[in-house]
């Protein structure tokens, strides 16, 4: 298989009844030396797809909770090279498809064509950089179309219509849909839902070229379904790591993200999943 | 006075997408991207406003005390018996500082596009106490950020803001000051962009902003033009202010660019030493990068972490710098330097005893900064320092430096 395509064949491989669960983990977080486990046992749970987290000093996007997962990870001395060595161990076991998705200043720092080269050899599907609007850097269409990175970004809530259609012509992959105006961080189901309907239905009209994942915001699989009705599939990411909170360093904390995102994907309750 | 009109007639810079040179740009989550072309819209706008205008000039005279006066340092002169020191007083606006001519502009700005709630950050305090008077005056809700930090250590003007009915909201995070402070303030922007007016302090920030600050603080640098014409009929040789984010230095020197023959002097913060990882000399010794939304020099880590800055001055205690010095570093319009902790303590001594004027700890850099350029003059020439803020707020730190 060629690994350029995972994103593009999970979505036109998939069963029209099933909503793509993709998840956002903290590379790193909470421990650099279980990521690799921790994804396998996600995948084996029931996840779609793993965005992880390239950790950085000043998350200006993100809430609390991905702070501190960042601020720890960082802690622990997780820097690109280390989360790319994560990617290509993990490539010995699985085919799960892997987005890279961090702040565009240490991708520079890194050197952005050295980045999508080594992202291309170490098994990386996709990357979103959400402080890097679409054409703010050009040289990043070029590097993703030449290392077969699919670039994904993002559309909010006050995205207009003709905004909504320059960032379909720039994404490939998916359209990652920020669904409650806000920084990252799980909140309660209700406010999820009615702010959401007629957002959808804008994307719904103005993305037309690639699948549309919905995130921030989804605690739950009830969340998860009444959310992702009209679109291909979700995202989860604070509550997945707020799980993660609740029970490192207890032995079973991997076993026990196992359980939250099996709850996740069937909606059969586990003693974890409120 | 018309304080709004000499970028227009030389409007390269920044290009249409916020670009000094390869700097500035608009690096943000795509939440703010609608924000931002709002902004940059009605900014646009209220430049081409008579009316805007107006209102504006009225309320640097009326209400902060422009223009401020541009004062002969006699003692000082004397005291190097070299080129003639000429102080531009920005301590004498209301508040104690230039941070007022921006903050009103912005909020002239939030008001005529409808915004409720303003948030600001604060490094110094100065900023959020021009911030939280203007929005006193429209009786406008106002939440300012500041770092734990610099809380402790600008605690007068914490109190100030305080009175002046803002609520102070204090940033845990990283190491507490300014460029965490920046980081809660744009997370609360994210979070509440339809009624929020995000008025940012320094010249940094995504486009619009470090035009924007640029445009309402150049009365600094057009007054100063027009007071040294009148008091010694030329232009200034030498100017020099200080750089923490770099908004008294861009409103004085950007009305300056034009003349070729101005030298122009920023002056950054080397705190304990710019060979230390205590400094906060970022374009004498960082590397380009992205920070709050452009692309600037940056003290960051080898894997681009970004690093902690460390001044005595909370106004320059920032790993980053506006993305228009940067351009202005690499071109060498400008000369960047750094003073350390100590130089500036004495500057402050210096500038006291033989001036009556206590400075900022900001504006110390400069005054210790004269040690260095002063020698290099000659007596027929005259030198501007941009007397960015006065001092009262720095007495507990500075008084630790005094003999007991």
């Amino acid at each position: 298989m060629s690994k350029n395509n995972r994103i593009q064949q999970l979505f036109q491989q998939r069963d029209p009844d099933h909503k793509i669960m993709s998840l956002f983990i903290t590379a790193g977080y909470p421990d650099p030396a279980q990521t690799v486990a921790l994804i396998r046992e996600l995948e084996s749970s029931g996840a779609d797809m793993i965005e992880l987290g390239m950790p950085f000093s000043d998350p200006l996007a993100d809430g609390p909770t991905i702070q501190n997962a960042s601020k720890v990870a960082l802690e622990q001395g997780v820097h690109m090279d280390s989360i790319f060595g994560m990617v290509r161990e993990l490539r010995r076991y699985s085919e799960i498809p892997i987005v890279l998705m961090g702040y565009i200043n240490p991708v520079l720092r890194y050197g952005l064509e050295k980045f999508f080269q080594t992202a291309s050899e170490s098994g990386v599907d996709g990357v979103i950089i959400p402080d890097v609007p679409p054409g703010e850097l050009p040289e990043l269409t070029g590097l993703t179309d030449t290392c077969g990175i699919d670039p994904i970004y993002l559309v909010a809530p006050n995205t207009s219509d003709e905004r909504m259609k320059t960032i379909d012509e720039y994404s490939r992959g998916f359209i990652y849909c920020v669904s409650v105006t806000g920084v990252t961080g799980a909140r309660d189901g209700e406010e999820v839902d009615r702010s959401v309907r007629k957002f959808i239905q804008r994307v719904r009209t103005n993305v037309t070229k690639n699948p549309v994942l919905i995130g921030f915001g989804i605690r739950s699989h009830k969340d998860a379904m009444n959310i992702s009705k009209e679109v291909e599939g979700f995202i989860v990411g604070s509550a997945l790591i707020d799980v993660i909170d609740k029970y490192y360093p207890h032995e079973d904390w991997i076993a026990r993200a196992g359980s939250f995102v099996k709850a996740l994907r069937s909606g059969e309750k586990t003693e974890i999943a409120e | 006075m018309n304080s709004m009109t000499t970028q227009q007639k030389k409007a390269s810079l920044p290009d249409q997408r916020g670009f000094f040179g390869q700097y500035g740009g608009r690096f943000v989550p795509e939440i703010l991207v609608p924000a931002l072309d709002n902004l940059n819209n009605a900014f646009e706008k209220a430049l081409q406003d008579e009316n805007f205008r107006q209102e504006y000039d009225t309320l640097l005279k009326e209400y902060v005390g422009r223009e401020t006066p541009l004062t002969y340092a006699g003692r000082l002169t004397a005291h190097y018996g070299k080129a003639k020191i000429y102080l531009k007083r920005e301590d004498l606006c209301h508040t104690g500082a230039h941070k007022i001519n921006n903050a009103i502009g912005q909020v002239l700005l939030a008001r005529k596009m409808g915004k409720t709630r303003i948030i600001a950050e604060t490094g110094a305090g100065q900023h959020g106490v021009a911030t939280a008077t203007v929005c006193a005056y429209f009786g406008m809700k106002c939440i300012i950020y500041m770092g734990a930090e610099d809380i402790r250590r600008q605690k007068l003007n914490v109190d100030r803001i305080s009175l002046l009915g803002a609520e102070v909201r204090p940033v845990e995070s990283g190491a507490k000051t300014l460029s965490n402070a920046i980081n809660e303030a744009i997370r609360d922007w994210v979070s509440n962009v339809e009624d929020t007016f995000y008025i940012i302090g320094s010249a940094v920030g995504p486009h619009p902003y470090p035009r924007m600050v640029r445009e309402f603080q150049s009365v600094i640098g057009k007054e100063t033009i027009d007071q040294c014409l009148e008091a010694e009929a030329c232009l200034p040789h030498h100017v020099v202010a200080c750089v923490g984010g770099g908004s008294n230095a861009i409103g004085m020197f950007s009305p300056m660019l034009e003349f070729e023959d101005v030298k122009l002097y920023g002056v950054e913060a080397a705190g304990e030493g710019i060979q230390t990882s205590r400094h906060a000399a970022t374009l004498t010794g960082g590397d380009p990068g992205v920070l709050h939304g452009s692309l600037s020099y940056l003290l960051q880590t080898a894997h681009g972490q970004i690093a902690e800055a460390h001044s005595i001055s909370a106004g320059l205690d920032y790993p980053g710098v506006g993305p228009e010095h940067s351009w202005l570093r690499d071109t060498g319009r400008v000369a960047y330097s750094s003073i350390t902790d100590q130089e500036a303590i004495d500057g402050v001594k210096l500038l006291s005893a033989l001036e009556g004027i206590i400075p900022a700890l900001e504006t110390a850099h400069t005054i210790a900064y004269l040690e260095k350029l002063m020698p290099e003059t000659d007596t027929d020439e005259i030198v501007v320092v941009n007397c960015s803020g006065r001092g009262d707020k720095d007495m507990e730190t500075i008084s630790k430096y005094m003999p007991s």
